[in-house]
């Protein structure tokens, strides 16, 4: 299927499908956008095909509808969906805020916002990655803090200051109670929460070149199974489990990789982009592996990349 | 200095002039600093910014600048061994689709016509570059052959007056279907070019006849219809409103005058066309003058005019561009540089580079000027403001995929600056090795060293523990590293493997001398432990360091109680060094039994 490109006003930084309740057996149409590099930067909700309505084959021959955006302080640095209604981002300016849609999608609002979530002592500093996990949510920022944050709750839950001494790029769950975070100078470091200290409570790095890492992903079903893409283009699959190195090391991209993705229902299925303007497509054969390549070509740099779940 | 063409446009700045007398200014790379002063020490408070160009900031416009970056660059990469007729047809279709991208966004903007009021007034600028656009793409590049100029030229017209058209067509073509049918057949090339002509004079003259002997004078508008198509051209001036340009006047008028025009006569019907339809008293506006200049094959002055009307050099640069490409522009350079094309695309580009987002798009027209694009680049690559490491990363890549070593040196220098100022020392050191910058690794281990004289402890341990090769960017980095891992050996009561590691960083000089004292003092409680752990030859290292260190000149800025210090320093390491002697000789001469 050939992609859609429709061009819109701004740059795109992030993109995320709006999950669906599991109970629907339908795919998701509706998404979101962040911008950067704006004056004036705004989240946007779009939906594909006519509500309800896509071709036989579920694939969307539309373009992508505006259907309500809000204004945005800042860069959008990460986004993610907290539950249906809610929408999370990291801003340039170290706040994260929390939208809210409305369940017909015609309006978008700003629930919440942490100012200043990350900062130095007399400067702002970006946010630079948001995971949630229903009510909880994380943001790591370019000022080395891991900070931990209940939804409902306006008071920050927990700070591990100085967490690191580099830039945190993302983050992400392992477990309800641990996180992984990847810094630029190629360190994962997994932190466990249910620990005073604020130490991490694993590091683990490749031998050889201190290549920063700019994006992790957990397997949807392995939570020791990890996959992070930095500054060369490498893709490691690492087990957390077992020491330093990681089982799987692919020359991916011949540039920053941005993101990358376990296919969140088919996890031998993995997704990556780069600033070398190619979404890449990667299958593993059964064992841990990975090795045939399927390459989709895109015009501009992708920052993001976001596949929806497909129903069984 | 050169003459001015026109009379230049005055800006208003609001609220500048009330309290001084005198404006000063200052020009930037896209907006100019305006200042108020009365030549005293109190200046004004206020600076001005006035924009050059206020086009760029429009979000719909901007959709015509991407869309059309990445026509060009499609454009430049049309190799050049293609068969010249192959490439016609490409810079046709490329033609093409600049124009259907103009259109895209006007319709947009007419959607949106009320929402903004500089949105109209854009709509009518696109409208008369898409027609100058489509006239230059019928006459320059899709040169058709003599006898089909007119019909490209009538289908050029009715794209623009396409209401205006359905009307006079309706009246021309009511009564005589017959005729109009076998005229419009001609340039299919179903027959020549003369034999078409021959075949026309015939219908012409019958016409004429029809007229002389009144056979249409029953009927006025029958009558009035005959004149048209002989090509009076009273009559056809009588139908002003219904044409309502005069290049559809002059259209009109060449198809039944001189329906088999070329090329080379096409200007003097177009002058004259113009003078009649707009009289003695109307004088031509910029739009009409560009295209007459369009009509009479002058280049040149099609784009200087276009330069000169508009604000924003779009058109301009992408239409020379593809002019160029083709072929027809004379290769003269200008007595500023570059070539014409290569001037307008740099202007444009420059312009495209002080908007905050659009400015990865001005790369790639850089990178296609071949004489001074990677200077203009190289300029203005460095000022990118630099808010988030995530832009500071994308433009890094900018600059080492075109190996500009030096934009990416300053440029990590500058993120690694401002992460030292905030205690970031991981980031820094991230940054200087992306440069691999060793200068910077030194300052930054520096900075390492003095927290650790001041703290009396490692700070960013994980990054120190985890320095990996990137150490050895610089002689003090890597001393850092391994510093920081004698303590840990120390801590971990690796005691021989730390006191190896101490002694080496001496002999090896990979310590600097400062620090030496440090070192000498760290060893000092391996020297007191009960067992033996600096051997015989060790130790007589350890003192000829001493010494060395000793040897050289006082520093005289000691006070008299630093002094004491480190004479006490000197005193208790002599001793715990003899000491150790002592026991290691006995340690080494006693035989195990």
């Amino acid at each position: 299927m050939d992609p859609i490109a429709k061009y819109i006003s701004q740059k795109i930084s992030k993109t995320r499908w709006r999950p669906i309740s599991p109970a629907l057996l339908q795919q998701p149409e509706v998404f979101a956008t962040g911008s950067w590099d704006n004056e004036n930067n705004s989240v946007s909700i779009w939906s594909v095909g006519e509500h309800g309505v896509s071709n036989t084959d579920g694939e969307f021959d539309e373009e992508p509808q505006l259907l309500c955006a809000s204004q945005h302080d800042g860069d959008v640095m990460d986004l993610q969906f907290l539950d249906q209604d809610r929408l999370v981002s990291a801003s340039s300016s170290g706040a994260v805020m929390i939208f809210k849609l409305q369940p017909d999608c015609q309006a978008l609002s700003l629930a919440h916002v942490w100012e200043r979530a990350h900062r130095y002592s007399c400067d702002n500093t970006p946010c630079t990655a948001v995971v949630c996990r229903s009510p909880e949510l994380v943001s790591v920022g370019e000022d080395g803090r891991v900070t931990l944050y209940k939804a409902d709750q306006t008071e920050v839950v927990r700070v591990i200051e100085n967490a690191d001494s580099s830039t945190i790029h993302a983050v992400t769950f392992l477990r309800t109670t641990e996180v992984l975070t990847v810094n630029s100078i190629g360190q994962l470091k997994m932190w466990d929460f249910r620990q005073q200290s604020d130490s991490p409570a694993q590091i683990l790095s490749l031998t050889g070149d201190r290549v920063p890492l700019h994006c992790v992903d957990k397997h949807p079903n392995q939570q020791h199974i990890v996959a992070t893409g930095g500054q060369d283009g490498m893709l490691c699959i690492w087990d957390v489990r077992q020491g330093n190195t990681p089982f799987s090391l692919i020359e991916a991209h011949s540039a920053e990789m941005w993101e990358v993705h376990f296919h969140p229902s088919n996890p031998s299925h993995l997704f990556t982009c780069s600033e070398d303007g190619s979404l890449l497509h990667w299958e593993t054969t059964s064992g841990s592996d990975m090795s045939t390549l399927l390459q989709i070509p895109v015009a501009a740099q992708p920052d993001t990349v976001c596949q929806q779940p497909r129903c069984a | 200095m050169e003459e001015v063409d026109v009379e230049p446009s005055t800006t208003l700045i609001p609220s500048a002039g009330f309290h001084r007398k005198h404006l000063g200014f200052e020009w930037g790379p896209g907006d100019l600093l305006v200042y108020e002063t009365n030549y005293k020490l109190q200046g004004s408070p206020f600076v001005h910014i006035v924009r050059r160009d206020e086009d760029i900031c429009s979000p719909i416009l901007r959709k015509l600048f991407n869309e059309s970056h990445l026509i060009f660059v499609g454009l430049q990469k049309i190799k050049e061994d293609i068969p010249s007729k192959n490439k016609k047809s490409q810079f046709v279709s490329i033609s093409k689709n600049y124009r259907s991208v103009i259109r895209a966004c006007m319709e947009e903007l007419q959607q949106n016509a009320g929402k903004r009021s500089h949105d109209t007034h854009h709509v009518s600028i696109l409208l008369a570059i898409e027609l100058i656009w489509n006239l230059c793409e019928v006459l320059f590049i899709d040169t058709a052959p003599a006898g089909s100029l007119l019909l490209h030229l009538l289908d050029w017209v009715r794209l623009h007056k396409s209401d205006v058209d359905a009307r006079a067509r309706e009246v021309l073509q009511s009564d005589s279907p017959a005729q109009h049918q076998s005229y419009w057949d001609v340039p299919t090339g179903t027959q020549t070019l003369t034999e078409f002509e021959v075949k026309w004079r015939h219908w012409h003259e019958e016409c004429d006849r029809c007229l002389q002997e009144n056979t249409f004078a029953s009927n006025r508008h029958l009558e009035t219809i005959c004149k048209i198509l002989v090509g009076d051209e009273d009559t056809l001036l009588e139908q002003k409103e219904l044409l309502s340009t005069w290049y559809h006047f002059l259209v009109t008028r060449l198809l039944f005058t001189h329906p088999t025009i070329k090329p080379p006569d096409l200007h003097y019907y177009a002058q004259s066309s113009m003078n009649m339809f707009l009289g003695p008293r109307a004088s031509p506006e910029p739009l009409d003058i560009i295209l007459l200049s369009a009509f009479e094959f002058d280049l040149h002055q099609v784009i200087k005019d276009c330069s000169i009307a508009l604000n924003n050099w779009w058109f301009v640069a992408h239409l020379t561009d593809l002019l160029d490409h083709c072929k027809l522009l004379q290769s003269h350079n200008l007595h500023f540089g570059s070539n014409l094309r290569e001037f307008l695309v740099l202007e444009y580009a420059s312009g495209l580079f002080t908007h905050h987002s659009l400015w990865q798009l001005a790369v790639d027209y850089f990178d296609h000027c071949p004489e001074f694009g990677r200077v203009y680049l190289e300029l203005q690559i460095e000022r990118v403001p630099l808010d988030t490491e995530r832009k500071a990363i994308k433009v890094l890549r900018i600059c080492e995929d075109r190996q500009m070593s030096e934009q990416v040196r300053s440029i990590c220098k500058i993120m690694a600056k401002r992460a030292l100022r905030n205690n970031r020392l991981g980031s820094a050191l991230s940054w200087s090795i992306r440069a691999k910058d060793a200068a910077f690794a030194t300052l930054i281990s520096e900075r390492f060293l003095q927290d650790y004289s001041n703290k009396g402890s490692f700070t960013d341990l994980d990054l120190l523990d985890n320095l990996g090769p990137a150490m050895l960017l610089s002689d003090r980095l890597t001393f850092l590293g391994k510093y920081r891992e004698f303590h840990r050996l120390y801590g971990e009561k690796r005691f021989s493997e730390a006191a190896r590691l101490l002694l080496s960083l001496m002999t090896a000089k990979i310590a600097p001398r400062s620090l030496w004292m440090t070192l000498l003092t760290d060893a000092l409680p391996l020297l007191e432990q009960k067992e033996v752990i600096f051997s015989v030859d060790q130790t007589y290292e350890l003192m000829s360091c001493l010494e060395e260190l000793n040897s050289g000149t006082k520093d005289s800025n000691l006070t008299d109680q630093d002094e004491d210090i480190e004479s006490t320093k000197t005193e208790l390491l002599r001793l715990a060094l003899a000491r150790n002697l002592t026991m290691a000789i006995v340690k080494e001469g006693t035989i195990e039994t």
